[in-house]
C-alpha cells in the first residue's frame, strides 16, 4: 500500500469508529424503547397479582436482558454469538460454526461455478460478435428477474429428482454471481487500448497469444472488483436457498427457525454471523486481488 | 420420447444461431439487426425449451413447457393481478420510493460534513455487501404480515446502495466547474441544483437502477416469512408445496416482466435526464 492510501485509511478510521459507535448507541436506545412496553406490561400484571410494581430503572435494566426481546441489545447478540461459536462443539447442531460452514460451502461452490461460467461467457462475448449482440442483452435481462424468487422452486424441484444438499443451493449462488463477473470481465477484456493491441500486432502475436498475454492480464483488476460483488451475492443466494428446505441446516435455516419460534436473539446472531462471513469473504477476495496485482506489477 | 420434436427444436436453434451470426457480421450497424438478434435468441431459447420439454417427455413438475405456462397465465389473470398489486405496487414500489428518497436526503445532509462522509461511506459500502435480505423475519415480526414489513425490508435494502451512489455522485463535479459557480457567486442551493445534482445524475440513476431490481427481490423474499393470503412470494412458496410448478413459472414470468419494465422505465428516465452524458451518445 502506498503512503497516500495508508494516510487515507488512517484518516477514515476515526470517522468510521464514530459512526459505528453512534450506531451502537442508537441501537441500545432503540432496544430500550422497543422492549419497554413488554416490561411495563409485566409490571402491570404483577400489580394485579398483588406484588409490587417494578420501578422505572428496574424496568429499564430488564429491557437489556429479556429472553425474547423485540430488539435484542448488542451485548445479548454478542453473548449469543460467543456462546454458539466458541463454547459449543463445532459438530453440534446448535453451533453457528456448523451452520456457517454449511452455508459457506454452498457459497464457495456457487461462487466457483459462477466465476467460471462468467469468465467463459465473457470470453465468448468479447470474441464472438453474434454472442455479444444476442447473449449480452439477455444476461442483463436475466438480472432484472428476481431470481431469488425462483430459489424455492429450484430447491424443491431438484429435491424431487433426488438432487439435494449442496448442489441446488450452489446453483442459486451461481446464478447470482455470474452476472457481475460477466459484466466486469467483458469490460476488462476490452480494456486494452488500440495502442497496446497494435503493439501485439507488430509482435506478430497470434490471437491466443494476444489473449493470454494482453487481454487476460489487463482484465484482472476488473475481474477482482466484480468477484468482490459476486462473492457477496453468492452468499445471499446460499442463504435464501436454505429457506425452503424446511430449516434443516445453515444460516438461512437458523433465520427461518428463529422466526418460527420468535427467537429474536437467534435471528440476530445468525444475521451477524452472515455479515461477518460476507465481510471476511469480500476482504479475502480483495486481498487476493491485491496480491495478484502486485505480483503482476500492476499496483504502483 | 419424441425425437422429431427434439431434433426439430435443435435444428431451429442452430438455424437461428447461424442467421444471427450472419446478420451480426454482415450488418453490425443496422438498428433492425441490433433489435432482431437478441429477440431471435430469446425466441429460439423458448422453442428449444418447448421442444425438449415436450419431446423428451420431461415431467411437468420439473419443467413445464412454455406453452403450458402461457396457458396458466391466461387462465389465472385475476390471481396474478392481485399478487402483483400486493407485492409490487404495495410493497416494492412504496419501499423503493421511501428507501431511495431517504437515502437521497441523507446523502444531501451528510454532503456538508466530510467527517460524516468518511465515516458513513465505508460503513454503507460494507452494509451494501451484506445479506440484508436476512432482516426479513425481523421486519415481519415488527411490522406484521401485511405490506408494511415488506416495504421496510425494501427500504433497508435500497438505502445503502442509493446512499453510496448519491454521495459518490455529489463529488462528481469538477474543480473547474465549482470554481465557475463560485465566480458566479452562486449560493449553496444554486450550486446544488444547477451544477452538482445534474453532475451527480448518472451516479444517482445507477443507484436507482440497482435498487429497482433489489426492491422486487426484497418484497418477494420477505413474503416467504409470512404474508396475508396474496403476493407473489406467498404464491410461489405455496404453489411449490402443491407441486403446481406451472403456476410458479407464471408468477416468475410476471415478476420478470415487472422487473424488466421497472428497470426499463428507470433507464428511460435516465436517458431523458442525463442525455448529455457521454455514455448516452450513439
Amino acid at each position: 500500500m502506498d503512503a497516500k492510501a495508508k494516510n487515507g485509511w488512517r484518516a477514515s478510521l476515526l470517522p468510521v469508529a464514530t459512526v459505528i459507535a453512534a450506531i451502537v448507541v442508537i441501537w441500545y436506545i432503540a432496544a430500550a424503547c422497543l422492549n419497554f412496553a413488554w416490561e411495563r406490561d409485566q409490571s402491570e400484571r404483577a400489580v394485579q397479582k398483588g406484588s409490587e410494581a417494578a420501578t422505572f430503572s428496574q424496568m429499564l435494566t430488564n429491557t437489556m436482558s429479556q429472553k425474547r426481546p423485540v430488539l435484542p441489545a448488542p451485548h445479548q447478540v454478542g453473548q449469543e454469538l460467543w456462546k454458539t461459536t466458541v463454547e459449543k462443539k463445532v459438530t453440534s447442531k446448535r453451533s453457528l460454526v456448523y451452520h456457517g460452514w454449511i452455508t459457506l460451502s454452498a457459497t464457495l461452490l456457487g461462487f466457483l461455478f459462477g466465476t467460471i461460467l462468467g469468465m467463459l461467457l465473457a470470453v465468448g462475448i468479447v470474441y464472438n460478435k453474434a454472442m455479444d449482440m444476442s447473449v449480452m442483452p439477455w444476461v442483463i435481462a436475466s438480472q432484472t428477474i428476481p431470481i431469488l424468487a425462483i430459489a424455492p422452486m429450484i430447491i424443491v424441484v431438484l429435491n424431487a429428482v433426488g438432487v439435494s444438499g449442496l448442489l441446488p443451493k450452489a446453483l442459486i449462488s451461481t446464478y447470482l454471481s455470474f452476472f457481475p463477473i460477466v459484466v466486469g470481465m467483458v469490460k476488462g477484456l476490452r480494456s486494452p487500448d488500440a495502442m497496446q493491441q497494435d503493439l501485439m500486432r507488430t509482435y506478430n502475436a497470434s490471437g491466443s497469444q494476444a489473449f493470454w498475454k494482453l487481454r487476460l492480464p489487463a482484465s484482472m483488476p476488473y475481474l477482482f472488483t466484480s468477484m468482490k460483488v459476486a462473492v457477496a451475492a453468492s452468499l445471499v443466494g446460499a442463504i435464501v436457498g436454505e429457506l425452503p428446505t424446511g430449516a434443516v441446516a445453515g444460516l438461512g435455516a437458523r433465520l427461518l427457525a428463529g422466526s418460527y419460534y420468535g427467537q429474536t436473539i437467534q435471528i440476530w446472531s445468525a444475521l451477524f454471523a452472515a455479515a461477518i462471513l460476507a465481510g471476511t469473504l469480500v476482504a479475502i477476495v480483495g486481498l487476493v486481488g491485491r496480491l495478484v496485482e502486485r505480483r503482476m506489477g500492476m499496483t504502483r | 420420447m419424441n425425437w422429431l420434436l427434439i431434433i426439430g427444436a435443435i435444428a431451429f436453434w442452430l438455424a437461428a444461431w447461424a442467421l444471427n451470426i450472419w446478420l451480426s457480421n454482415s450488418y453490425p450497424k443496422s438498428r433492425f439487426v441490433q433489435m432482431f438478434v437478441p429477440v431471435s435468441f430469446g425466441v429460439t431459447l423458448l422453442v428449444l425449451w418447448e421442444g425438449i420439454a415436450r419431446g423428451a417427455n420431461v415431467p411437468t413438475v420439473l419443467l413445464p413447457p412454455p406453452s403450458m405456462i402461457w396457458e396458466r397465465i391466461t387462465n389465472s389473470l385475476p390471481i396474478l393481478q392481485e399478487d402483483f398489486i400486493q407485492t409490487f405496487v404495495k410493497s416494492a414500489l412504496r419501499g423503493y420510493v421511501l428507501g431511495c428518497g431517504a437515502a437521497f436526503l441523507v446523502a444531501l445532509a451528510i454532503d456538508r460534513s466530510p467527517f460524516l462522509q468518511r465515516g458513513l461511506v465505508p460503513v454503507g459500502n460494507f452494509v451494501a455487501a451484506l445479506p440484508i435480505i436476512g432482516i426479513a423475519p425481523i421486519m415481519v415480526m415488527w411490522f406484521g404480515f401485511d405490506w408494511h414489513s415488506k416495504a421496510a425490508v425494501v427500504i433497508v435494502m435500497c438505502f445503502f446502495p442509493m446512499l453510496v451512489n448519491t454521495v459518490e455522485g455529489l463529488k462528481a463535479s469538477e474543480a473547474m466547474q465549482r470554481d465557475l459557480m463560485h465566480t458566479y457567486a452562486a449560493g449553496y442551493w444554486q450550486r446544488l441544483f444547477k451544477l452538482r445534482l445534474p453532475a451527480a445524475a448518472p451516479f444517482i440513476f445507477n443507484g436507482l437502477k440497482i435498487c429497482s431490481t433489489l426492491a422486487l427481490i426484497g418484497a418477494i423474499v420477505a413474503e416467504f416469512f409470512g404474508t396475508p393470503l396474496a403476493g407473489m412470494g406467498f404464491r410461489i412458496s405455496t404453489e411449490v408445496g402443491k407441486m403446481n410448478i406451472d403456476m410458479v413459472w407464471a408468477e416468475i414470468a410476471v415478476a420478470a416482466l415487472a422487473g424488466s419494465v421497472f428497470y426499463g422505465t428507470v433507464s428511460l428516465i435516465e436517458r431523458a435526464v442525463t442525455f448529455w452524458h457521454p455514455s448516452m451518445r450513439r
